[in-house]
């Protein structure tokens, strides 16, 4: 095989893992803009705290992957159901810049605390003895921790959107997002559809950091440095949707993934400029209703 | 509005007098500058942190202005600022360290990357316009890092020559010069701003911040209105980032980060948007307590400073001067 279709397969292969992980934690952030109209710069914190919560558990405790990722994703959910009640309700649909504050100070904080606990430097991630190393598919040899995020991602992508389209919840959560007001006319109980969906969306944002810990480093600035990618990955895609992010973590994962590869001298610059064209010929992102 | 064209002429110079009445300066206004000017004699050992304070005011106007009066929520303010700060730095850094053009040339240089990026993205508006502003930032500062060779990367740009002022005042060590220089240039830009935010523009900008719609309907042009004072704004920033560079001999990434970007609205918050006056409270008030506490353990600053924005947007709305403002009113209720 030629050197460069290899250089492209692996590209290719790195690029979907990374926009796998983006996906999972930004979903939570498009649902929660485009359902409560809440500009909640602070998500990024729910990924950290999952990560942190699960390397740990894993090094200073040795707990097993699946279950310190299991714990890490069920105090996120406590945290956020906490966290939701007290705070973030009191904004939904409200003014945009109090909200921006509210979640910067909320980043300052988290970014903060987390240093205070772990200290400076990046937590490290081992995955289990099963999935380290490589393995040998199709002829290529591949990461194999890589390989299973995929998986997983793949597994949680087709069951989310399964739920969406066939549990009632799911139902509920199109119809408020279609159209708030004739939801709570046809009888759904909006406030506690917020909560779900706000918990929902923090759970899978710390499985995301959980999982990913290893492609975005587990360190104090996590939320305030990934920012920029998540927020570019739910306007792109598209506020309140589900679909629209999962392309645009994709298209971002292996854009980044290339571009750095490729043109390292740019670096990230080919990303910001490609979601600056985008948002300009789709103000509301590409899946975005006008 | 038909109501006063159809009043006698007596009513309309009532009419002009309020106009007057606003351009009008007060007493109270005198207030920051006769601080600057004891704060200079009182803390003659703190000049340094004290001119920093003064061109951040600089920056923080020019948040008010884009922000506070026309309604541009944005987040890459500090785009602005950093382009000021390398242009002065970068000529300094050549060759030409004469401060005064380096000021200019930094104005023009973020004015111009103000009208640019404002042509393109004031377009839109909510979220859309928030990440636009982010991510203009964003490009700058990977731009700057990636350009190692001219900017010095993560490093930061080092070897910067800032000659005297009007080649007679040199920068001294205690920080006189730099204060003298922050305070004359602070005093410039704040009868700018003030002089547009009185100005018949500066209330069609109110307007635009207001009600979009009716400010279409009335035929005002909202967008080269947006897209001018973005300009004014961004060049003002600017003019805060040269200063900045030239008092501290040194530009660092840090002036085109995100974090600079929210800083400066935090600062801006707590002393209270959209009045004028914001500026000169809030960055005083965080830069002191930035030097206090922040030296001491900057983890420990993030988190408190972090819970003190939570704690302000829950209960203390509109800052120091909201308030003030709001006391005011009670107290006026109760008599």
């Amino acid at each position: 095989m030629s050197e460069t279709a290899s250089a492209a397969i692996s590209v290719a292969f790195h690029g979907v893992t990374l926009g796998m992980v983006l996906y999972l934690i930004s979903v939570g952030l498009s649902v929660t803009m485009g359902l409560m109209g809440f500009v909640n710069l602070a998500h990024g914190a729910f990924a950290m705290a999952g990560g942190y919560v699960m390397t740990t558990l894993m090094n200073r405790w040795s707990v097993d992957f699946p279950l310190a990722l299991s714990v890490a994703v069920a105090v996120v959910i406590a945290v956020s159901l906490v966290l939701e009640r007290v705070l973030y309700r009191r904004f939904y649909g409200g003014n945009e810049l109090d909200q921006v504050l509210l979640t910067i100070g909320l980043i300052f904080m988290s970014v903060g605390a987390a240093t205070y606990i772990w200290g400076p430097l990046a937590q490290p991630m081992r995955p289990p003895e099963l999935l380290r190393g490589q393995i040998s598919l199709f002829g290529r040899s591949l990461p194999a921790y890589r390989t299973f995020l995929i998986l997983c991602g793949a597994i949680i992508v087709t069951l989310l959107w399964l739920a969406l389209e066939r549990t009632r919840l799911g139902a509920q959560l199109r119809a408020a997002v279609d159209n708030l007001r004739m939801a709570e006319t046809v009888g759904i109980n909006t406030s506690r559809l917020f909560a779900t969906a706000f918990a929902l969306g923090s759970g899978l944002a710390a499985l995301g950091g959980g999982l990913g810990a290893d492609l975005l480093a587990i360190a104090p600035g996590y939320a305030l440095d990934n920012l920029v990618y998540f927020l570019i990955i739910v306007a792109v895609g598209g506020l309140g949707s589900i679909r629209g992010p999962f392309l645009a973590a994709l298209v971002v994962g292996v854009a980044d993934t290339a571009f750095k590869y490729f043109v390292p001298e740019l670096g990230a610059f080919f990303i910001y400029a490609l979601t600056m064209a985008i948002l300009l010929r789709f103000p509301n992102g590409i899946f975005g209703r006008t | 509005m038909t109501a006063s064209l159809d009043r006698s002429t007596g009513d309309d110079t009532a009419m002009l007098d309020s106009f007057a009445r606003r351009h009008r300066f007060y007493p109270f206004e005198a207030l920051p500058w006769i601080v600057a000017v004891i704060a200079f004699f009182a803390f003659s050992d703190y000049l340094a942190l004290l001119a920093q304070i003064l061109a951040t005011i600089i920056f923080a106007l020019s948040v008010d202005l884009a922000l506070g009066y026309a309604g541009i929520v944005t987040l890459g303010h500090a785009a602005f600022f950093g382009a000021g700060a390398y242009t002065a730095g970068l000529l300094a850094a050549n060759g030409w360290g004469e401060p005064l053009t380096g000021l200019l040339a930094a104005a023009v240089a973020a004015g111009a990357i103000g009208f640019i990026s404002g042509a393109v993205i004031l377009r839109t508006s909510g979220l859309t316009l928030l990440m636009q502003t982010l991510v203009v930032a964003a490009m700058l500062y990977e731009l700057a890092n990636k350009a190692s060779r001219l900017t010095g990367g993560a490093d930061g740009l080092q070897g910067m020559q800032v000659w005297p002022i009007f080649g007679v005042f040199k920068f001294d060590m205690f920080g006189r010069t730099a204060f003298l220089y922050c305070f004359a240039v602070l005093f410039l830009c704040w009868l700018i701003v003030r002089t547009i935010v009185h100005s018949a523009f500066g209330r069609s900008l109110t307007g635009i911040r207001e009600n979009v719609q009716r400010m279409h309907a009335i035929g005002a042009p909202v967008n080269r209105r947006k897209v001018l004072v973005y300009t004014i704004s961004a060049a003002l920033a600017g003019v805060a980032g040269a200063l900045i560079a030239q008092t501290t001999q040194f530009v660092g990434l840090g002036v085109l980060s995100l974090e600079r970007s929210g800083t400066i609205l935090i600062m801006l918050i707590i002393g209270g948007v959209g009045q004028l006056y914001g500026a000169f409270i809030g960055v005083p008030l965080y830069m002191i307590a930035q030097d206090r506490f922040a030296t001491v353990d900057p983890v420990y600053w993030y988190f408190w400073i972090g819970l003190f924005m939570v704690l302000l947007v829950l209960f203390a709305r509109g800052g120091v001067l909201g308030v003030w403002a709001r006391w005011r009113d009670w107290s006026k209720v109760r008599k």
